[in-house]
């Protein structure tokens, strides 16, 4: 049988890095084909090429057993290939008819594409509403739109990127379900994912990538999570250990009666939130994007004072009122979702950007800088926390997203929090370097810090939370321990506060 | 096909000394055939141009006289640009210093007082800092925009200006021209010799040249003014307050007008006229950008745009070249020049495909 995609010997240079070093592969008709990779190991650049993005430097890529030279993205959606990408582009003022128009060539007949939207949803048990405002739908649909866009085209070949990262566990299932009917019919799937777990769940086969070379061909389904992992990664993935912990007596943190306006005409509000973080533990909250976790952050963080001083008490006192560097003050540290341009200035070198938080340790004397000692700070973190740079000359925007954010820790690490506020930890971050941070991060419990993680990957909470929290449309659900639930019922309470204007997604979901 | 520009990973330092030279040539190039359509000998007009004015004493002094106002301007400018604070009015903070050091100087009772000079000086920062502040507030309260209040409350000090000396300060003496009457003797600074108008308040300008550099670049307050320019959410997760960033900005680069204002009166002006400044407050803005808003590299830029003013003179004076030629050239060099920088900094590149 002819291939339906062909790819021979493609490889790829950028300034300073070989992005892909001579890879081949090939997709057969209605197979679901895994490209596995960490973050950096050239999956998304590959991708690129496929679908006519990026141009390979030497290498062929056919289609169909027909070879396709230089193509643009258009011309590779005449093929038959279309590209789901990981952040969605959809106009949200606008609705899902309206932007799916956008993207098709041919006619404004609005009534009819509606109809075929709805006949089309309906048949891959994905049902969306096309007369509904983007704004309004949940992640999930989101991608559904996506994924209709793609599918009105009839694909012959359908690219995913990363994409459950934003999904519940239930929409997870709901999604494998549309591909499988997908590949059933003849289309060619390529899943790029980093998750071990699903790629063994859904797909038939798996190429990994490792520093933009092919490592290895195989059927997931008869592999262990341990053998991929170690292909993926190219080494032994060290355990995290949890040794167990004392509470403090009283919490640390806590938020009482916190509501809040939304921050920009299509954020959530906050209702009345309420949650407590002991000393020696790491609580977690879950929740799909968008359901007020932005909000929340910039609240706890200080980035935006509470209205009310007593909304927030750091050790029984009320701080509410007191901005970023005033909490700082009173043993608060904060890493943001955003490495560059909120926890670190781009173009500043690294030892610069350690007096944006760690003034207070001797690094700022009598208002004026103190350049050696901010350069020691940063040489120590580098040391420290294993940080690949030139060294503290290196501007922030130079690192990796995974190297910059151990950066980050190290720095607010570096100002004995006694209580830590973390977003994302491992957004993006290789699978060595999430391990690291996991592991300071419960060290740093374990000797009697409190600590708040905000992460939408599930995993990761189940991982290293001794208790859970639930956020959703602006409310929180929980705490729960950990130990005592599954991924299921916080999957369950993710999407539930979203009933009302979710409902599809919500039922399906049950 | 797109293009898309994007900053040099690295600016190696062969870059950031061959821009300005690459912009010299460029310019010298466009200046032959520009001067040579106009029929003139380009070299000779060159010559004129960059040469005579600073071959003899007197060129030398009205050099320096002429690039005090616009380095000391540039510094205060370059404080707030680094936090992203437009002050474009410099010039209007520049009129209210003078006429606020002309009011000490015309009425204060003890006009033989040996601090007379000192108060005017202070008049004349404060009078900069408060004209500088109204537009600091409404930026920081209201968050209006302050290039438009600056650029507008400039031409309100103009007027101001104007109508004082069409008016209540006109000097009764003085034949109805519209101007004031002199400044007393103490309010004046004395010139380092009685030939040439260079005076010893260049020494102040020295001063806050080597204050910005301390400033911008080795204080805290320095620091978290950048930050606030370069990464606004980076000052929000620190906690430097926006508002504070505002005020700085305003506040030290009007009162850097402001102290212009009051060393043009009291020194070669010497009373107040409808016309004070020749657009001081303007150019310095370009003057902080030639030198990349850094405080030495001020100083260069205001001495080249103190040069392009003096030679500019100079030619029309000599060959009758008309002033709208000097300020196309002048034009061609600055565009030359940050130009240049702007590559040195970024490139371009050549795009494909649709994901740019």
């Amino acid at each position: 049988m002819v291939p339906r995609l062909k790819l021979s010997h493609i490889t790829k240079r950028y300034p300073g890095v070989v992005a892909n070093d001579d890879v081949s592969m090939s997709i057969m008709p209605g197979e679901i084909h895994a490209v596995l990779g960490e973050n950096g190991a050239g999956k998304s650049t590959l991708m690129k090429m496929i679908y006519g993005a990026a141009r390979p430097d030497s290498g062929q890529i056919e289609c169909d057993g027909v070879v396709i030279g230089e193509h643009s993205p258009s011309q590779a959606r005449k093929i038959g290939i279309e590209m789901v990408y990981q952040h969605f582009a959809l106009f949200e003022s606008a609705t899902v008819v309206e932007n799916i128009v956008l993207s098709t060539e041919k006619g404004f007949d609005l009534n009819d594409l509606a109809k075929r939207i709805e006949e089309l949803s309906h048949r891959y048990g994905m049902p969306i509403d096309p007369y509904r405002y983007v704004h309004e739908l949940s992640v999930g649909e989101r991608q559904r739109v996506e994924l209709v866009r793609c599918l009105l085209q009839s694909p012959k070949l359908l690219i995913l990127d990363e994409p459950t990262s934003v999904l519940t566990p239930q929409a997870v299932q709901r999604l494998f379900e549309t591909l499988r009917v997908l590949a059933a019919e003849g289309c060619s799937i390529l899943y790029i994912s980093h998750k071990l777990d699903e790629v063994q769940e859904l797909c038939d086969t798996a190429t990994i990538l490792r520093g933009g070379k092919v490592v290895g061909t195989t059927k997931p389904k008869e592999c262990t999570t341990s053998e991929l992992a170690r292909m993926m990664v190219g080494a032994e993935i060290p355990k995290i250990e949890i040794p167990r912990t004392t509470l403090s007596a009283e919490p640390v943190f806590s938020v009482k009666n916190l509501s809040a306006p939304a921050l920009t005409p299509h954020g959530v509000p906050l209702k009345d939130i309420n949650l407590d973080v002991y000393g020696g533990e790491i609580v977690g909250i879950a929740g799909v994007s968008g359901n007020g976790q932005a909000e929340l952050i910039t609240l706890l963080s200080g980035e935006v004072p509470c209205s009310q001083p007593d909304n927030i008490q750091l050790h029984g006192k009320n701080v509410g009122h007191l901005r970023a560097n005033e909490r700082r003050g009173q043993g608060l540290a904060f890493v943001p979702e955003e490495r560059l341009a909120r926890g670190s200035v781009p173009e500043h070198s690294l030892w610069e950007n350690t007096i944006l938080t760690a003034d207070k340790l001797g690094l700022v004397k009598k208002g004026f800088i103190n350049r050696s000692k901010s350069y020691e700070l940063a040489q120590s973190i580098i040391a420290k926390f294993k940080v690949k740079a030139t060294g503290p000359e290196a501007s922030a925007d130079s690192l990796s997203g995974g190297n910059l954010q151990k950066f980050i820790i190290g720095r607010e690490t570096a100002l004995s929090p006694s209580f830590f506020l973390v977003a994302q930890p491992t957004w993006g971050v290789d699978i060595g370097a999430a391990t690291f941070i996991r592991q300071t991060l419960i060290d740093l419990s374990r000797s009697g810090t409190a600590i708040l993680v905000i992460s939408e990957e599930l995993d990761e909470l189940f991982e290293i939370c001794d208790k859970l929290l639930v956020i959703c449309n602006g409310e929180i659900h929980g705490p729960i321990e950990t130990a005592s639930t599954d991924r299921e019922e916080i999957g369950l309470l993710m999407t539930n506060g979203r009933r009302a204007n979710a409902r599809k997604e919500a039922e399906s979901a049950v | 096909m797109l293009f898309k520009v994007e900053r040099r990973p690295q600016v190696s330092l062969k870059l950031r000394i061959a821009a300005p030279l690459i912009a010299t040539v460029a310019t010298l190039i466009v200046g032959v055939l520009l001067f040579s359509s106009l029929s003139q000998s380009p070299l000779e007009v060159l010559r004129l141009y960059f040469i005579v004015p600073l071959s003899s004493i007197n060129g030398l002094s009205e050099w320096l006289l002429k690039a005090s106002p616009l380095i000391l301007i540039g510094c205060g400018l370059a404080v707030g640009f680094r936090a992203n604070v437009w002050n474009i009015g410099a010039e209007g903070q520049l009129v209210m210093g003078a006429v606020a050091a002309a009011g000490v100087g015309l009425f204060y009772p003890n006009p033989d007082s040996p601090f007379l000079l000192v108060l005017m000086l202070l008049a004349g920062i404060a009078a900069g800092m408060a004209w500088a502040a109204i537009a600091a507030f409404l930026k920081a309260r209201m968050n209006t925009n302050e290039i438009l209040v600056t650029l507008m409350l400039s031409y309100v000090a103009i007027l101001f200006l104007s109508w004082l000396v069409h008016g209540p300060w006109r000097d009764p003496m003085g034949f109805n021209y519209p101007q004031t009457a002199l400044m007393p003797m103490n309010g004046m600074f004395e010139p380092f010799n009685m030939m040439y108008r260079l005076t010893p308040s260049i020494f102040i300008t020295l001063a806050v040249v080597i204050v910005t550099w301390l400033f911008i670049d080795k204080s805290h307050m320095g620091y978290k003014m950048k930050v606030s320019g370069a990464a606004p959410l980076a000052a929000r997760y620190a906690g430097f307050k926006q508002s504070s960033a505002v005020w700085t900005g305003l506040l030290i680069s009007g009162a850097a007008a402001g102290a212009a204002g009051m060393m043009e009166l009291s020194g070669p002006l010497g009373q107040l006229s409808p016309q004070i400044s020749p657009g001081y407050g303007f150019a310095a803005i370009i003057v902080a950008f030639i030198g990349r808003l850094n405080a030495f590299g001020i100083v260069l830029g205001g001495l080249l745009m103190s040069l392009l003013l003096l030679g500019g003179e100079n030619i029309q004076i000599s060959l009758g070249i008309p002033s709208s030629v000097t300020r196309i050239f002048q034009g061609i060099l600055l565009f030359f020049l940050l130009a240049a920088d702007f590559f040195a900094m970024y490139r371009i590149r050549r795009v494909r495909g649709a994901e740019a």
